[in-house]
């Protein structure tokens, strides 16, 4: 099996070549090669920090997107037990880009939602790429008020591009659906954690995203529209996406220093994918802090403080203060 | 795009009666229309709101013409004033944030891309918002939020309906997640009026789309369009490049939503004053 290189990781890449033409020739027998592998080995393992910790916005968006990145089903695999999925949103379709159904977190019954990518080409055909029609939305939206008439915490993956935009979506509703979900998540009663895994599009992630702690993983991307569509209009030029991507200020460091995200899960050296088993141990480390937090909580105490979390919510100044300071 | 540009700005090539050059009409008497390219009277336009007495065109209207449309003379009351968009991302393409937000204001002479308000429609007292598309093509940054956000909260506690008229092309990308997080926001604050028993009248008009139809625009007990406005989630643009094919005539008109069951009615300009009145009065309980 190839594996899947991103651009800025070429250099480790062909170094890596060279590490396992070496280990060939000294399986074969050839003397005096063990302190220049153990010299290249040092060497891959600096340039390697070097590249990963000096990431651009624009390369997390592309370590967001990474083929081999874990899917929401590998985490609720890895992380809950007892998994029920349950489908469909009785009115139309069941949507495959958005899973969810019962499942227990360390004990605590809980529902989880989440938008679902594919593992490969065939898988990502069948669940559309991870972008959700309007019944995936509606699917979600049952499941979670579901979730709040039997007092279950809720616990929502985010990782799509964003909601599907096709002809058939449009026709039922895209935009009405993600705008209900908006409204009604900010009225349940029980606990919402949204987890961002990968890519947060827009407000076809946001539809997920009303809750009461909001954590990403350090290389997932959360915004207003997607770079290559900022630098579209914007800058009139896709190519600009590296640069949009640095002025949306997306990434999960960004969105922290804001104050528009609570808590930023580490992914090790090149991403989650490298080590999918410590992520998912250190997310479920954070969802069963954050579920045990809220869980103490009155359904008022949420409602209210979900509220107040979204009310606080902007940036501007009040036109005076912006006079004064302008003199 | 001012209303002058839509319409052309020469009236002399007007050759089909020749009356015009013969009354010696000074400039801005007659207009082209941008639709059918009719000349019309300038002042019969205006007088229809802008919409062309000839093919029944709907330019677009500014959110003070909005207000003078719908609301009655003299009862309209500006709320939830007074604030400015800061620039948190610091962001800058072509120009800075803080220079699109200037030129915008200097452009439309508005603070912000929605003027909020009190007022009334045929003497019945509503909480009123209304989108101006040519402030940053609509866009909804912290500051719409915000005030969306109050007039809802507002309307909410004052017990009346609110009336809104969006003409949006959704979030604004110059405020990132912060524009994004104000349809959570103003959807949060819907949520809570409908919760007090109020209606909530949504009016689409050219063109509604992105952030805004994805929020607060879609939540209305009742949503009315205007004719032949483009009202979508994404952009025809972007969804044909997507699916790489044509698209429907008339994809994501008002028409179309109409026919999808996304709107529940299309009125003409002339019509929507008293349309909406009358809706007020349907969701409006009697007292005693
Ligand atoms: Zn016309």
């Amino acid at each position: 099996m190839r594996k899947f290189i991103l651009d800025f990781e070429r250099p480790v890449a062909e170094l890596e070549e060279k590490l396992e033409e070496l280990k060939q020739l000294s399986s074969a027998g050839q003397p005096d090669i063990a302190a220049e592998i153990g010299y290249l080995e040092a060497q891959i393992e600096k340039l390697r920090v070097h590249i990963y910790s000096n990431l651009t916005p624009w390369q997390r968006v592309q370590i967001a997107r990474h083929p081999d990145r874990p899917r929401t089903l590998d985490y609720i695999e890895a992380i809950f037990t007892d998994f029920i999925e349950l489908k469909g949103d009785r009115l139309f379709a069941d949507d495959p880009a958005m899973i969810g159904g019962f499942a227990r977190l360390d004990h605590v019954k809980a529902m989880v939602v989440g938008t679902q990518k594919g593992r490969n080409t065939k898988e990502n055909v069948m669940r559309n790429f991870g972008m959700p029609h309007p019944e995936g939305y509606r699917k979600a939206l049952r499941l979670m008020t579901l979730a709040d008439k039997n007092a279950l915490p809720i616990i929502s993956f985010i990782d799509t591009l964003g909601a599907y935009p096709g002809i058939g979506a449009e026709e039922r509703g895209q935009a009405a659906a993600i705008a209900t979900n908006l409204m009604t998540m900010a009225k349940l009663s029980v606990p919402i954690i949204a987890v961002n895994i990968g890519e947060g599009g827009s407000g076809g992630a946001l539809a997920l995203g009303v809750a009461d702690t909001v954590l990403m993983l350090e290389n997932s991307y959360y915004s207003v529209i997607s770079p290559e569509g900022c630098a579209s209009i914007l800058w009139r030029d896709n190519a600009k996406a590296p640069t949009a991507a640095e002025e949306l200020g997306l990434t999960a460091d960004k969105l922290l220093e804001h104050g528009l995200v609570d808590t930023v899960i580490k992914e090790p050296l090149g991403g989650a994918h490298r080590a999918p088993a410590l992520v998912a141990r250190d997310l479920k480390k954070a969802l069963v802090a954050a579920v045990r937090r809220h869980l103490t909580k009155t359904p008022g105490e949420l409602v209210e403080g979900r509220y107040a979390r979204m009310r606080a919510v902007g940036s501007f100044e009040s036109a005076e203060e912006a006079a004064e300071a302008s003199e | 795009m001012p209303i002058s540009e839509w319409f052309g700005k020469n009236k002399n090539d007007n050759n089909g009666e020749g009356r015009a050059e013969k009354l010696v009409i000074p400039d801005g008497v007659w207009l082209k229309c941008d639709s059918c390219g009719e000349v019309v009277f300038h002042r019969e336009f205006e007088r229809r709101f802008k919409v062309c007495p000839k093919c029944g065109f709907h330019a677009p209207l500014g959110a003070l013409e909005r207000i003078a449309h719908l609301i009655d003379l003299g009862t309209f009351n500006e709320i939830a004033t007074g604030i400015v968009s800061c620039d948190p991302l610091d962001f800058r393409a072509n120009k800075s944030y803080t220079e699109v937000v200037e030129a915008a204001r200097a452009k439309t002479g508005l603070a912000e891309a929605v003027v909020c308000g009190s007022g009334e429609i045929d003497g019945r007292p509503v909480a009123f918002l209304v989108m101006d598309f040519s402030f940053i093509g609509g866009s909804m940054g912290s500051v719409v939020g915000e005030k969306v956000t109050e007039l809802f909260e507002w309307a909410a506690d004052m017990r009346r309906p609110v009336v809104s008229v969006c003409a949006s092309g959704g979030a604004r990308m110059q405020e990132g997640m912060y524009s994004l997080i104000q349809m959570a926001k103003t959807s949060a604050a819907v949520g809570r009026h409908a919760s007090t028993g109020c209606s909530y009248i949504s009016l689409l008009c050219h063109p509604t789309t992105g952030g805004v139809l994805a929020s607060f625009a879609s939540l209305a007990d009742i949503i009315v369009a205007e004719p032949k406005a483009l009202i979508g989630f994404t952009g025809p643009r972007v969804i044909e490049q997507t699916m790489k094919q044509k698209l429907p005539k008339g994809f994501q008109t008002a028409e179309f939503m109409l026919e999808h069951g996304q709107v529940d009615m299309i009125v003409p300009r002339a019509d929507q004053k008293e349309t909406i009145g009358r809706l007020i009065d349907y969701t409006t309980r009697d007292v005693g």
